[in-house]
Formats: structure tokens, sequence, C-alpha cells
């Protein structure tokens, strides 16, 4: 989230899309009921299906599963045309005024650059003066102006055609635009608040870009009641991104590619040059950053001379891949020997589950850390206890994996810190030990780490630098605290030993460590500030600043700045987290140089053009969000048929099998969570198991009349990868859509059952394709098609 | 001083962690359920599951509606239960208002469940007694809110002093009228004296789209019982327990079969 859960409750308009936070965050909607009771806040809720979120909100729109661009675009549209957008913050604030260079466009549906199989993106830069700055155009007039490729681009997105992609009519669609646009007003805000009903599209990451124009359009970034809010699916998953993925270090650095050989070369290519003149351009800092974290990973070790050990980093090949989809692709495919699979189940939630049991078949051997045995550690027995329809390759007997179950604490049996919605990094204290022989995960790992280096030191091996250059600097090595290790995190200064107060302290000549620099300040030498609850709130804004910490240095709500004007003048004075008195910034800790005067930099300081991006060059399929179909869609594209999916979407080969069409798979199937269930994880608990017991098959009223389906009744779902039974939960709440002017119908499919637990059902991946978001590499769980037949 | 639970229907989510919070607190067992066609997690209310959230998928000016509303023991001012009830000290109205069953009394009749207009209590076959919320009469006493109030995450349910729910109430009908919604009312019939569970409704002429009865009365049958009938028609019920007693004194217990008593 750019702002917080507690911040929701000062908006005035929310708009939920792709996510239910009613069910799937009940104790975070409280403050979207706040809003409503206490500000009169409307709720505009956009999905396809009628949920517990919009059977409170005020203005339901219902869309077709994959169409949510064509929706925001539709906003984008209608924003620009009736002048409903707040024009000084997108003047000031936006990248709106930047030239673009000769020779950008878009054309039957590709922009300028398609080579067929990918982008030259020569085209897709600002045109620079001779210091390498952006060419601006304040009034916004010049035909190359990002403000006036905007428009051109937008300028197809009219609520007819939005009405004509998403099914719903033109003028729910224009009600809903109205209530969004409200918040066009200097002294309205209105947020955003999505979830994995965005992100589990093969355009996900350009449909967040499109809320963010309509929130920069709106000039809701940085205001109290505004911001685009990711609403994390898990306690902890903002702090598994945080601490890094397979293409990131912790702190959001990129992981070093094979090609950049010396840490100059990384450094070199990785920290980005200012972009306007009077840019902070905060990522200029990488190689503090950078520096910090290889003295924290080798310790003693890490030396200038040596490049400070950036040579044992691993590094991915220039082009590689090993993302979800591409890891077991890999296994699939023979190339991997064996996988740890912590606090993951990549059986029930990895796409096209016949795959992900055929390439764990392939693996020597598996290792699970669980606190119950999970469809994955029970692989093997997926065809005895789930699959008819899997091949024989995965009779038991067929087998060789060799796997290992290990009993892991779970969380309540932890201390550490969770890292919620907000960001905030919300110490908790283990509530019991781990029953019997279960280990907490850091003595798992250190035991795994410990024994290893033993073997390289005894036998040798190939490259083992890495572990034996690696800093394990615990009391007990074997079982480090969770306090040890967060103060690592946070960072020290080497010099004095003492913990640093944050990342404006990180040195990039190896006198400091850190170990993920965005946490810096969550243990300084005032304590653990993770464990703090106070509950002031001098802002009135509801930011409580002693509760917990929020990363980065405690800043409740991102780009503040610019919740001001470039003068300093708060858009909504009653709504101003900050205030500049003359000498200071006061109220939230200011994403700004705290005692700059406010016209001396620009208000985005993160980018390296110090203002927000309407135009976004770095995604791979083009600056402006466009709508394209999903991988597998009832219709093609209206607005351009020979264009029809994202021209970037990332599948693997390796199943040609695994596409439908419309012929023989004609309904578009969701999947999602029910508010009674955690993930694959509350079956085995007695209480969510009660809740809801039992699999359904979510069926539209219309459709289950024609078919002759009552509620109840048996029904068989099937895509091209496989299928599963269940019962029909026949509803009106999932409405019968007009696309394209033909028909169209949802078929509804909730996550949580599998072939272990306490209730168990069909794994809903059994139909899912693989097919992949081309910037984020997330799977396409929502918006595929399938059959449905009575049984 | 009387209390109430305040019930604003048009704040409930139906995320069902009052559900959750009276079995752990009432220490109940989970049963694991067949498919009923609906979100609810069961058809009706049970022995050993005292508050429902009832699942109401209606059409309203020819849009959906999805209206979720908490079902439990209303705690009625005149109770049909406490009415019906033969047994001495098995219910009671504690000063609060509260309608508490009171177990060991309970000789499993099933007179409350005919007395009660809203279809509350019912009667464990394994205990042979009957079972509803208690408005959680030990949190109360010691000045805790009940389970349910403390869970609910939205602010839909609170709980105090009677008076002070209806004002509340009476704020939130003028708020929500105020928002369009022209037939907001309190739900609080009079048939049974009013009841010290509250509901906002933001239609409160339909409060069967609520799962709630419109107008809830005191059978006549127990009406009738309740006057003087009851005093002899205890005297019956207990004549024809005390002649099971002497039944079983003269001629011993009744032989079962034993595949009965497995299951």
């Amino acid at each position: 989230m750019t702002n917080g859960w507690t911040d929701v409750a000062n908006a005035d308009v929310v708009l939920v899309m792709g996510g239910n936070p009613a069910e799937n965050h009940p104790v975070g909607f409280r403050f979207v009921m706040e809003a409503k009771r206490l500000r009169k806040a409307k709720i505009v809720c956009v999905d396809p299906r009628f949920t517990r979120t919009a059977a409170v909100s005020d203005c339901y729109v219902p869309i077709r599963s994959g169409t949510d661009i064509a929706f925001l675009g539709g906003v984008i549209h209608y924003a620009l045309e009736t002048g409903k957008y707040q024009r000084k913050y997108v003047e000031q604030h936006t990248n709106a005024s930047f030239l673009i260079a000769e020779g950008f466009g878009f054309t039957d549906g590709h922009f300028s650059g398609w080579e067929g199989k990918k982008y030259d993106k020569a085209t897709w830069q600002y045109e620079l003066d001779g210091n390498g700055h952006a060419k601006t155009d304040p009034k916004l007039e010049h035909p190359r102006s990002v403000f006036q490729l905007m428009k051109k681009h937008y300028s197809r997105y009219t609520p007819e055609m939005v009405a004509e992609i998403c099914g719903c009519t033109k003028e729910e669609f224009v009600r809903a635009a109205e209530m969004i646009t409200v918040a066009a007003a200097e002294n309205k805000s209105g947020t955003v608040l999505y979830a994995l009903g965005w992100t589990h599209h093969s355009f996900a990451v350009q449909l967040i870009h499109a809320a963010a124009m309509v929130q920069l359009l709106m000039g809701n970034i940085g205001m109290p009641g505004g911001g685009v809010n990711a609403q994390r699916g898990h306690a902890n998953i903002q702090g598994s991104t945080d601490m890094g993925a397979w293409n990131m270090l912790p702190g959001y650095l990129k992981i070093p590619r094979a090609n950049l050989k010396t840490l100059d070369e990384y450094l070199k290519a990785n920290t980005p040059k200012a972009l306007a003149a009077k840019s902070l351009n905060y990522w200029g800092n990488t190689p503090k950053f950078m520096k910090s974290l290889l003295k924290a990973y080798y310790g003693k070790n890490a030396t200038a001379a040596n490049g400070f050990g950036y040579d044992w980093l691993p590094k991915i090949e220039e082009t590689g891949d090993h993302s979800w989809g591409a890891f077991f692709d890999d296994m699939f495919h023979g190339k991997v020997e064996g996988l740890i699979s912590f606090g993951m189940n990549p059986v029930a939630n990895g796409p096209n589950t016949k795959k992900m049991l055929t390439a764990l078949s392939k693996l020597k051997w598996l290792i699970v850390a669980e606190n119950f045995e999970t469809e994955t550690a029970a692989f093997w027995q997926a065809k005895k206890l789930a699959g008819k329809d899997y091949p024989k390759a995965l009779d038991a007997a067929s087998i060789q994996t060799e796997v290992f179950l290990l009993p892991a604490a779970n969380f309540a049996e932890k201390d550490g810190a969770f890292v919620n919605s907000s960001r905030w990094l919300q110490w908790k204290e283990a509530a019991t030990d781990p029953p019997g022989e279960a280990w907490r995960d850091q003595e798992i790992i250190s035991r795994l780490f410990l024994e290893l280096r033993r073997l390289y030191q005894k036998d040798g091996g190939a490259n083992p630098a890495p572990l034996l250059n690696m800093s394990w600097d615990y009391a007990l090595p074997h079982k480090p605290l969770l306090s040890e290790v967060a103060r690592e995190v946070n960072g020290v200064d080497l010099g004095t030993g003492k913990q640093l107060n944050g990342f404006g302290e990180l040195k990039d000549d190896g006198s400091t460590a850190c170990g993920n620099w965005v946490y810096s300040g969550c243990w300084t030498e005032a304590g653990n500030q993770m464990s703090r609850r106070g509950q002031v709130d001098p802002t009135g804004l509801g930011l409580y600043p002693q509760w917990a910490w929020s990363w980065p240095s405690n800043r409740r709500i991102l780009y503040n700045r610019a919740s001001t004007d470039e003068s300093g003048k708060p858009w909504d004075a009653t709504r101003a987290p900050l205030k500049w008195d003359g000498d200071r910034w006061k109220g939230d800790v200011p994403d700004y140089k705290g005692d700059a005067p406010p016209e001396t930099l620009p208000a985005f300081i993160m980018l390296p053009e110090g203002v927000a991006r309407l135009f976004a060059p770095d995604l791979v399929e083009g600056p402006f969000p466009e709508h394209y179909e999903p991988a597998e869609s009832p219709v093609l594209n209206s607005l351009h048929k020979n264009a029809s999916a994202n021209p970037m979407l990332k599948t693997y080969s390796t199943e040609p099998e695994a596409f439908g069409t419309a012929k023989d798979f004609p309904f578009v199937a969701i999947t999602y969570r029910l508010t009674e269930h955690f993930h694959y994880w509350t079956k085995h608990t007695s209480s969510s198991s009660q809740l809801q017991s039992n699999f359904f098959v979510e069926v539209p009223a219309e459709l289950a009349a024609a078919k002759g389906i009552s509620n109840g009744d048996m029904v068989r779902v099937s895509s091209a990868r496989g299928s599963l039974d269940g019962p029909a939960l026949v509803t009106k709440r999932l409405r019968t859509l007009l696309v394209q002017g033909q028909k169209t119908y949802h078929v509804g499919l909730p996550i949580h059952w599998g072939f272990v637990g306490k209730v168990t059902g069909p794994l809903i991946n059994n139909l899912t394709p693989s097919a992949y978001d081309p910037n984020s590499s997330t799977p396409e769980y929502k918006g595929f098609l399938v059959n449905l037949e009575k049984i | 001083m009387l209390v109430a639970k305040l019930i604003d229907t048009t704040l409930c989510i139906g995320c069902k962690a009052c559900e959750v919070a009276c079995q752990e607190w009432n220490d109940q067992e989970y049963t694991l359920g067949t498919f009923n066609g609906s979100y609810q997690t069961m058809p009706d209310l049970a022995p050993n599951f005292w508050n429902l959230i009832k699942f109401n998928e209606v059409q309203r000016n020819g849009a959906e509606a999805w209206l979720m509303s908490k079902y439990q023991c209303m705690h009625c001012a005149d109770a049909g239960c406490l009415a019906a009830c033969p047994a001495p000290g098995a219910i009671t109205q504690l000063a609060n208002g509260t309608v508490d069953f009171v177990h060991e009394n309970c000789i499993g009749c099933g007179y409350c469940i005919t007395g009660c207009p809203f279809d509350v209590p019912k009667l464990s076959p394994a205990s042979k007694k009957v079972y509803k919320c208690s408005l959680c009469s030990d949190r109360t006493a010691v000045g805790l809110e009940p389970a349910c109030i403390k869970t609910c995450p939205t602010n839909c349910l609170t709980f105090g002093e009677r008076d002070e729910m209806i004002r509340v109430a009476e704020i939130r009908t003028r708020e929500l009228k105020a928002d369009g919604f022209k037939d907001a009312g309190i739900y609080n019939p009079a048939g049974v004296g009013g009841t010290n569970v509250i509901y906002v409704l933001n239609d409160a002429k339909q409060p069967e789209q609520y799962g709630l009865p419109k107008d809830p009365i005191i059978p006549w049958t127990v009406q009738l019982w309740k006057g003087p009938l009851k005093a002899l028609g205890a005297m019956v019920f207990m004549g024809s327990i005390l002649g099971a007693f002497f039944h079983y004194v003269v001629f011993g217990p009744q032989q079962e079969e034993a595949a009965d008593e497995v299951e």
C-alpha cells in the first residue's frame, strides 16, 4: 500500500476493484466502513461477482474478468473529456509535460518498435536536452507531450467501448466514473483497493499502472485517503517481497546478472541518473545500499579490494528467467535436481496442477518444511487420492523422488515481525514453543547451512567460496534469534558498533552493514521500534507514528510531498500530512529532504525524473496500459482483433494442448478465496472447515436454467488442462453480461480445497493455464475458459 | 439496568468472525457440514451453534442485494421460552434482561422451542437438553461484552445499556434515511415486549428479507399455558415424570439394542 489500512478512513471515494476486502481483509475493511459511516464515503465495487464487498457498496458494476484496463482506460478518457481531473497536480507532480521521442505511436494493437516478438523501446524514451534532462512543455500542449499522447491513446476508450468490452451497461460505467472522479477536486480524496483480482492477469502490472494513472489524474497519490493500495494476501507477504525474490535482493536491489562481472559494472548498470535538473534521484544512493548489504552478508571477508564479495553472490544469466513458471518448466524438463519448499504449496497453488505434479516427480529429492502434510509433501499420492485423470507416470510406484517432510513451527510458535499491507513491521512474541520435533524455520535453515559448510570445508567441492565466506555471527549459530537477525537487517555502523538510525547513515565505503536498506531504522540504539504500540495520533489523520514501525523511515504515506502543491501549500488544509514550517517539514515523515524548502526539489524523490509516471517506459509491453484479452478469451479484442492478447504474453511451449478456445470452452472462469478460509491451510483446522466445509461451483442463475442445473446439483467444470466435479451454487449474483452483444457467463471457483486436510475437495488449479504476466511472471488465474456440464 | 446487543446489518460483511468467537468462548465442538447450496455455515442454529449469519439473496428495485444478518437468541422482554418452560429454574431472566438457560435444571421437554417465536432454542439429542445464546452471561457478569461483539471487525455489533443502544440505532436510522434508505428502521418487535437484541435494517418494512419474522408473537397455546393452565400443567407434567420414575423403580430400565448405543 502507498498509504495504509488506517488511512482508508480518510477517503471520500473507495474504488474496490480486483479485490474483495470485505471477504479477504475483513479486519482492514473496518476502515472502509468507517469512511462510509463517518465521512459518507462512496464505495464503488467493480467485480465480475456480486461479492460481500459489493453487498455493502454504493455502486456495483459487473465486468467481465480481465477487462479492467478497458474500464480504467474508460475512466481516464472520461476524466480527460469532462475535465474532471486535478489539473495543477498533473502539471506539477506528473510527467504529463515531458516530451517523448519522435516516432512514438500506437497502431493496430502495437506500440512503435514492435519487431514481431519483442519491442525495440527506442521511441518510448523522453526527448533529452544537452544535459541529459527531459524536455518539457509546462502547458501540456505539445503533440509529443505525455499529456497529449495519453489523451490520444485513451480517446478510443469511450463509454460505449467500455460497455462492449466489459459487458456492463454504458450507464453503469458512467455512474461509476462520475463517483470516482469526484476525487478530482483538490479537497477530495479517493483510494483504490486491489488485490489478486488484478495481479492474476497476463497484463497485471499494466493494470496497476492504469490505476496509478487514474490516481495521479485525480491528484490522489500522496494524499490521505488516496493512493494505490495493494491488499496483501498473507500476514507477511509484504515482508517476503521486501526481503527479495528470484530477481531481487533485499530492498528491491536488482539481483546481479552474469554479464555484470564486477561490482563496479553492476553499480554502473543499476544506479539511475537524474532525468530532471532538480531531481533528488534517491536511487542514486544504490552503491551505499548494495555495499552495506554485501557487508551484512560477508562481514570482514567483504573488502574494497574484493568488490565486497560481489563475486560470491549468485548471478543469473543475462536474459535468464527463474520465475515460478520458468523454474517449474525447467523442473518439468528434468533440469532441476532438488527443491526446498518452505511455507509454500506448489501442487495446490501453481497453475496447471498436472504440470506441477509431473515436474515434482522428476526431482531427485524434495524437502518440505511445514506444520501440516500438504499436497506438495503428499504429491506422490495425488493420483491415488485425487486424480483419476492424472497420467500413469504419476502412479506412486513410478515416482522416484525422495520426499522429506520436516515438521516446522507455525506462525504462532515464532517471534519476529509481520509486515502487513500498510508496510508496518509489527513485532510479535511466540505464543508457545513448537510441538514435538518441530523446529523454527531459522533453525532448519541454519543447521542446513552449517552442515553444508562443514561438508565443503571437509571435502571441498565446486564453488565453495559463497558458503565459506558467509558471515554467520550469532550467539548460537544453529539457532539464531530473530532479534539478532532483525538487528542485522536494520544495519550497524561497523566503526562504532552502534545500530543505525536509518538508511540516511549508510556509507559506500564498507563502514556500514545493512541487511535491507528499506528496513533501516526498525531496530535502532533506542531498541526494537517494531514492538512499539503507542496510540498517539498528532496529525489526527490516523497515521499513528508510534505504532510499530513503517518502512521506509517510519513514513506512513508514501509520496506525501505530493499532498501539497509545488509551493508547499496543502491541496486540502483539513487533510495535510505534511506542513512546511519555514525550517522543516512537520507531520508524517516527509518523502522529501526534511529540511529542503518546498520549491527546491520535485516531489517524487525516488524517480530519476522527480515526478510520477503517467508514461512508464520501463514496462515490457508498452508505456501506456492497453486493453488486451486474457490468454484464453471468449472474444477477439474489440480494439484490435489482430493483436487480441498481450503481445508479450509469457507462456511455455511444453504444453501444446494447454490452451482452449470458446468453441469448446465457452464460459469465463474466475478463481477466488472465501472469507471462511485462508488459502490451502485452514482446511486443516476445524473452525474454518466448519464455516465452509465444501467445495462448490458458483453458476449464474440464467446459465443454470439453460442447462437444467438446480442448486446443489453436481456439475463438471473442464478446461483444456483438466476437469473437476462439485456441487453447483446457483446464484443471481453472477450476472449475465453482454460482451460484443453476446451473452457471456462466468463460472466461479473458490480455491481452498485439496486432497489432504480435515475437509477435502478438488484442486481448482487442475483447470488454470500456464499463462503469465511478462513483467511480474504472475500466472493468469482469472479469466480463463471452461465448459460446464451437469453430471 | 437493561443491556442490549445492537446489530447494524448495514455494516455486516458476513465474515462469520462472530460465529467462531461464539463457539470458541462457549467451548462448542465444531461440526463439518454438507453443502447446503449457500454461503451460510448451516441452514439453522444448532445445539452447539448459537450464532448464525444468515445470507439472504434478494432483489431490490431490480438490483441484486445480499443481506447478511446475525441470528441468535433475541433475549425478548416477554420471553416465550420462559413462559413455556415447566421446569423450575431452567430458564431465568436476569435483571439486565438476559434470558439464560440453566442446564442442570433443564428437563429437555422442548416446550421452550414451541414457545419461541424466533425458532431459536435447539434440543441436543445427545444431552437431551436445550441450548441457545446466553448473551455470554458469564462475560457480562464481569463487565465484558459478549464474545461476538468483541470480535466484530466492522463495528456492526455493539453492546451496552439498552437505552443507549436504542439511541444509537435511532441515529443510525436517521443517517440511513438521509442516504436514501427511506424505509430504514429499527427491529425491536413489540409482540414480544421488545427485545434485548435489536437490529438496524435499511428496509425495516421487510424484515423477512433478513430472515427475521415480521410480527413475532408468543404462540397462543403458550400464552394460554402461561396463565392459569401453567400451574395445572406443571402438576400434570411432574406427575407424569413421577409416574415414569415409579415405573422405573417397579419394572427396571428398558433394554436397548447394543447397536443403538454405539451410534
